[in-house]
């Protein structure tokens, strides 16, 4: 199908963006259009007003910015996923844009975009509230800052406003982790049924820090503390990996659909908790 | 309407067109280039992949006026004066096809993957495919084909 009419402008800075989104009644922001213009075919939604930030620049790449990585919202996957400051320090981030959609998708899909959109079944989500990211949030009342785990607040519902962009995101550094995601699917292309992201600090023979967090397992990413805890101190080995996450679902409410009800998504998660964590620690 | 300038297959246009027009839509009913056609409702099969500046994406998963100022190339750009293009040729030597419907944009992925990944093995070809969807042929000569043009190399 075809989109509804609407009236479309493609500004080149943040500044026209935030103005034009005051302006409008009823305006919808466009990024890489991967999640929004199959919403518009379907005819889901269909807004009076598109701004289109695919021209402005400032939104778009990776730089360092002391102990964190500054990520422009319009950076596209395939970008995150071949930038060597995100191998270097956020692995995980790139670990787990790789397993989104497709080439193509990644091509034109943003990190932002799929911030903003927080499907509980995404991918990115999980990453920045593992690693503790945190969102850059425009207006054109000025910028706020804001903690990754505020800034998801339902299915997709984040902390950003209607006329608000999300323009930077501050990613911590974790150089020299080791990382994972760990996503199970039943066929190519899909959406995570439950996913797994570990990144894992080791110091000599034990885990010194430990990020774990999990994903369609609730109505927004969750980070599993309790089992970020436990594993401290241990060796990386199978059966004391084991016993440490055994209890990661306890607490969650996991959707119940075709592809699992909620307890075979708990027990996934357990299993893919062990794995996503003994792969982190191995490499 | 909005105005915008674009170079398909290496021809450059100038239109007036509907903001909500698909990259798609563009490509068959304003320049007649049908050889890009639409699968599906969801952005899941692929059979409308081109490049935008080089790289694989999803024509119905993008509107003309974001390719305003850009570079399209689709099926119908690849042939050079009469001869096939090594991965179209490969297409055809190795049958894989059979309805014929997901091969247009099969072969504009194929291209994009052998550009990031020039000797794949047959599980890279399969996930750099993973976009793409055949219901016909099962993959395997779509997959034999990927690495027939990838032995004979100039397929990128
Ligand atoms: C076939 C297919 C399979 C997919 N599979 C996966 C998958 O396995 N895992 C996964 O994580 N994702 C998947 N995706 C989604 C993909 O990651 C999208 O790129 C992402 O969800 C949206 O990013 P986008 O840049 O395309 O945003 P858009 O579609 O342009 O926008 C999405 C939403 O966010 C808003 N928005 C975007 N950017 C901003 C901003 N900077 N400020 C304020 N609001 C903004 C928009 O208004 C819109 O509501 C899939 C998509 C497709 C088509
Ligand atoms: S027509 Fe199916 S992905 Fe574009
Ligand atoms: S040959 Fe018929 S869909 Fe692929």
């Amino acid at each position: 199908m075809i989109p509804a009419k609407f009236d479309y402008h493609a500004p080149s800075t943040v500044d026209e963006a935030l103005r034009l989104l005051s302006e409008a009644e009823d305006a919808k922001v466009l990024a890489g259009g991967q999640s929004l213009i199959p919403v518009l075919r379907l005819r889901l939604a269909a807004p009076e007003v598109i701004v289109d930030l695919g021209r402005i620049e400032e939104l778009r790449g990776v730089r360092e910015d002391g102990d964190a990585l500054a990520v422009g919202a319009m950076t596209p996957h395939a970008d995150m996923i071949a930038d060597p400051l995100v191998r270097e320090h956020a692995a995980l981030v790139a670990e787990a844009a790789e397993t989104i959609a497709d080439p193509q998708v990644r091509h034109r899909g943003t990190f932002g975009g799929a911030l903003v959109h927080a499907d509980p079944a995404g991918d990115m989500p999980t990453t920045a509230v593992a690693l503790g990211a945190e969102f850059l949030i425009a207006g054109t009342r000025g910028t706020r800052t804001v903690a990754a785990e505020d800034f998801f607040e339902d299915l997709f519902t984040t902390a950003v406003g209607e006329d608000e962009l999300l323009t930077q995101v501050r990613i911590p550094k974790h150089t020299g982790w080791g990382s994972h995601y760990e996503k199970f699917v039943r066929v190519a292309q899909q959406w995570s049924i439950v996913a797994v992201a570990a990144a894992l600090r080791i110091d000599g023979d034990s885990i010194a820090e430990a990020r774990v967090a999990l994903t369609n397992m609730g109505s927004t990413p969750v980070r599993a503390t309790a089992v970020e805890q436990r594993l401290i101190g241990i060796a990386p080995v199978a059966d004391a990996v084991r016993e440490a996450v055994v209890d990661v679902a306890e607490g969650t409410h996991p959707p119940s659909d075709l592809n699992g009800d909620a307890d075979y998504r708990r027990h996934l998660a357990t299993v893919l908790t062990g794995r996503a964590v003994l792969a982190a620690a191995a490499g | 309407m909005t105005q915008i300038n674009v170079t398909v297959d290496g021809i450059s246009y100038s239109d007036e067109v509907e903001p909500r027009t698909l990259l798609v839509h563009y490509l068959r009913e304003w320049l007649g280039k049908t050889g890009t056609v639409v699968g599906c409702d969801t952005s899941n099969c692929g059979a409308c992949t081109v490049h935008l500046d080089g790289r694989s994406v999803k024509s119905c998963t993008m509107l003309a006026v974001q390719a305003d100022g850009h570079q399209v190339t689709t099926i119908e750009g690849l042939a050079e004066n009469g001869q096939l293009h090594p991965m179209q040729q490969a297409f055809h030597e190795t049958h894989a096809l059979q309805c014929g419907f997901c091969t247009p944009g099969m072969i504009m992925q194929a291209i994009d993957l052998l550009k990031d990944n020039p000797d794949p093995s047959d599980d890279e070809v399969r996930l750099g495919l993973e976009g793409n969807l055949c219901r016909c042929t099962g993959y395997q000569n779509i997959v034999k084909a990927v690495q027939t043009a990838a032995k004979a190399g100039g397929a990128t």
